[in-house]
């Protein structure tokens, strides 16, 4: 018997799974995997954790290596629209062609690193505005009575029911000069002539705190719910008013929600591609957009593939160096 | 008990009718709902008093010390502090501090930080903070742990950081809500003697929620017994032990052999009480106010009774049975008799010398008894 050969590595199963294990066993498919796999040294449980491993490196190892494959590439009017980087000089000899030029390039033209400080900035300032609009929201959900928290958190999750594009679309219904709200206010005789809101920066902060509020929403509750109450009371008992109790006590605890959601919130939105090009003006400079011209309209595939590695560069740092942040502080937080 | 012999409290405020308490409960109740936490409640705490309310989970015990606090309002009734009315007042300007069944410590602040909490609220200038702290940890001997956070402490520290954290303002009253219940059985021994050494060095009234009668009788100088919201019983340790006002307190409070009877001799001195369950006539000492022919229990604690296998020479308070088991405890033997009557009493004796157990065994035939001044005569 295999099961026999093969005792679970120093688990103990539960009756249920031990019966489930049992009747597998009479599965030939199920004895030959096992058998196989055993052979070359792997047990069901490495097997397992290695799916997630596989994953990673089909959808995100494989595509990066290629994308940084073309990023050091030079052009080539040709299809595909770039040069290979091996080829053979001659009879024994492999060449490896690196065309630092890409690079070179965003540094020298200023288009690029201008883009890349615009969508920084309206990253920041959007995530900023997200933090001001969803704490408040956050805070309010956790604190309701717990009949609710699960009515308003369906309502703060509803949006998703429909696709992102439409959503970006009915804004420019909203915003447009002869739109909803340029209507409603003339109507009201606040405004004599629309406001230009569309095609602004205006807008694109509008958007880009519209989508990703729930990114900023759902951590921060989660975090402010699990707060222990007694805390507060705590403070309150030692002299503390209840404002000051939120500052000293409730936002402190709060930190590790507040990172995860503006971290939810910062990323996507430096890369933003949609947002821009529909509500933002023609000529908002983001990365996004300055990316998807190269791509698309320049057909210059090394450069477009140039700006995005830089650009994951530009994200993962900070990401890694907040992680590393915020593990200590978790260290620190919980017992 | 021991704390019956404190000195400042040979002095009973509680039978002083000058003595002006410091705080007031006046007919005190609070519903959650349709929920009757606390019940018409009324007491009278004075100061320096170490004050236990004891009751089982759900009596109202933890209600009735967060309306003193200001986490509750009262639904009707009065709570006055020092003479000043507590209605409407916030828990962050009471002069009252409380210690939390989960500690409640901050854990993002080290232990200094939490202690200095409660000083920075009320804008200590720093240097005395410091120095106040400091002060506070060396009492609670946790000066070397000042730097730590809360997660890096054991029980026992944690206990006392919370501790030193509501005493450090140095209120006039402190509430503590199972103040040792997270502890255990050695430490929750060793820490309740600290209190009570803490309590009389800084002269704080303290009010101790426990659920623990052991506690209870250890720490206060008065214990209040709740049940269903309300106060079944006030008094001092040997009170409430020695002299249950209910078959819900003596049975609450240790353990008691309760035996149903009938009145048949009621002189103010000297009551005699026939009871079918003991299959004799229970004599008492001591005269009880009850109407004639009414149903009674008379409850005798185990440590009361004796166990012998001679026949005593008594009439009254006596009964023959057969040992049904023996559980050696070491510094003393639980016997449970069953009475010929069909009856299970339970006795304790002291094991005074070695092998003091060894005379009784499973099924010897026994007689137990008890003396005159033993049994409490309760209504139903």
């Amino acid at each position: 018997m295999i099961a026999k050969a093969q005792p679970p590595s120093g688990q103990r199963h539960s009756a249920g799974v031990q019966l489930m294990l049992r009747i597998l066993q009479q599965f030939p498919p199920y004895r030959w995997t096992q058998a196989r796999l055993l052979r070359w040294g792997v047990r069901g449980r490495t097997a397992v954790v290695a799916i997630p491993y596989f994953w990673l490196l089909l959808f995100f190892l494989v595509p990066f290596i290629i994308v940084l494959k073309i990023a050091f590439s030079e052009t080539q009017i040709a299809s595909p629209p770039y040069q290979p980087l091996l080829h053979w000089a001659g009879e024994k000899t492999l060449e490896i062609r690196l065309n630092l030029g890409n690079f070179m390039f965003l540094v020298e033209d200023s288009l690029y690193w201008k883009a890349y400080l615009n969508s920084i900035k309206v990253a920041f300032i959007s995530t900023l505005l997200c933090l001001l609009v969803g704490y408040p929201i956050s805070y309010a959900i956790a604190r309701a009575k717990s009949t609710w928290r699960n009515v308003l958190l369906m309502m703060v999750i509803l949006p998703f029911w429909t696709s992102f594009l439409l959503r970006v679309y009915a804004w420019i219904g909203l915003l447009k000069n002869n739109g909803f709200i340029n209507n409603f206010l003339m109507w009201l005789g606040v405004i004599d002539e629309p406001i230009v809101m569309l095609q602004t920066d205006f807008a694109i902060y509008v958007g880009i705190v519209y989508s990703y509020l729930p990114f900023m929403i759902l951590p921060l509750y989660s975090n402010l719910e699990k707060m222990d109450l007694t805390l507060l009371e705590a403070a309150a008992d030692l002299g503390s008013r209840p404002f000051k109790s939120f500052l000293t006590i409730t936002l402190p605890l709060s930190m590790p929600g507040v990172i995860a959601g503006s971290m939810l919130v910062f990323i996507p939105a430096v890369g933003e591609f949609v947002i821009p090009a529909l509500l933002g003006a023609p000529d908002s400079l983001m990365i996004g957009k300055v990316l998807w011209t190269e791509f698309f309209s320049n057909r210059a595939w090394p450069v477009a593939s140039a700006v995005a590695i830089a650009l994951l560069l530009l994200l993962v740092i900070p990401i890694v160096l907040l992680q590393r942040a915020q593990s200590a502080e978790a260290k620190g937080a919980h017992r | 008990m021991a704390t019956s012999s404190r000195p400042e409290l040979q002095i009973q405020p509680w039978n002083d009718p000058q003595a002006v308490p410091y705080i007031t409960i006046e007919r005190v109740t609070k519903k959650f709902g349709d929920f009757v936490a606390v019940n018409d409640v009324s007491l009278k705490i004075y100061k320096k008093e170490l004050f236990c309310l004891l009751g089982g989970s759900g009596c109202g015990k933890t209600t009735l010390l967060r309306m003193l606090a200001g986490f509750e309002d009262p639904t009707a009734g009065k709570i006055l502090i020092d003479g000043v009315d507590m209605a409407g007042i916030p828990p962050y300007e009471r002069p009252v501090n409380m210690m939390f069944q989960s500690y409640a410590l901050f854990p993002h602040m080290t232990v200094e930080q939490n202690v200095a909490f409660g000083l920075k609220q009320d804008r200590v200038p720093k240097a005395e903070v410091t120095s106040r702290v400091a002060d506070m940890l060396a009492l609670v001997k946790l000066t070397q742990f000042a730097k730590r956070k809360p997660h890096q402490l054991s029980g026992g520290q944690r206990q006392r950081v919370a501790l030193a954290r509501s005493l450090v303002k140095r209120p006039k009253l402190l509430l503590l809500d199972e103040p040792l219940g997270a502890l255990d059985k050695k430490l929750r021994e060793h820490t309740q003697f600290e209190l009570v050494n803490l309590q009389e060095q800084l002269g704080v009234t303290f009010v101790v929620v426990t659920h623990d009668q052991e506690e209870a009788m250890t720490l206060s100088s008065r214990i209040g017994v709740m049940n269903m919201g309300e106060i079944i019983q006030v008094g001092t340790p040997k009170d409430i032990y020695e002299y249950p006002n209910s078959k819900f307190v003596a049975e609450f409070i240790g353990n008691v052999n309760m035996f149903q009877g009938r009145m048949i001799e009621d002189l103010p001195d000297r009551v005699r009480i026939e009871s079918q369950e003991l299959g004799g006539t229970i004599f008492v000492d001591h005269g009880v106010s009850s109407a004639p022919d009414v149903m009674l229990w008379a409850a005798v604690r185990p440590e009361k009774i004796n166990i012998t296998i001679e026949k005593p020479d008594q009439i009254d308070n006596v009964a023959h049975g057969v040992v049904k088991e023996v559980a050696y405890m070491g510094d003393m033997s639980i016997y449970l008799v069953q009475l010929d009557s069909g009856k299970i009493v339970r006795v304790t004796q002291p094991n005074t010398y070695r092998h003091a157990d060894d005379l009784i065994t499973w099924d010897q035939s026994v007689y137990v008894h008890w003396h005159a001044s033993s049994p409490v005569v309760l209504g139903e």
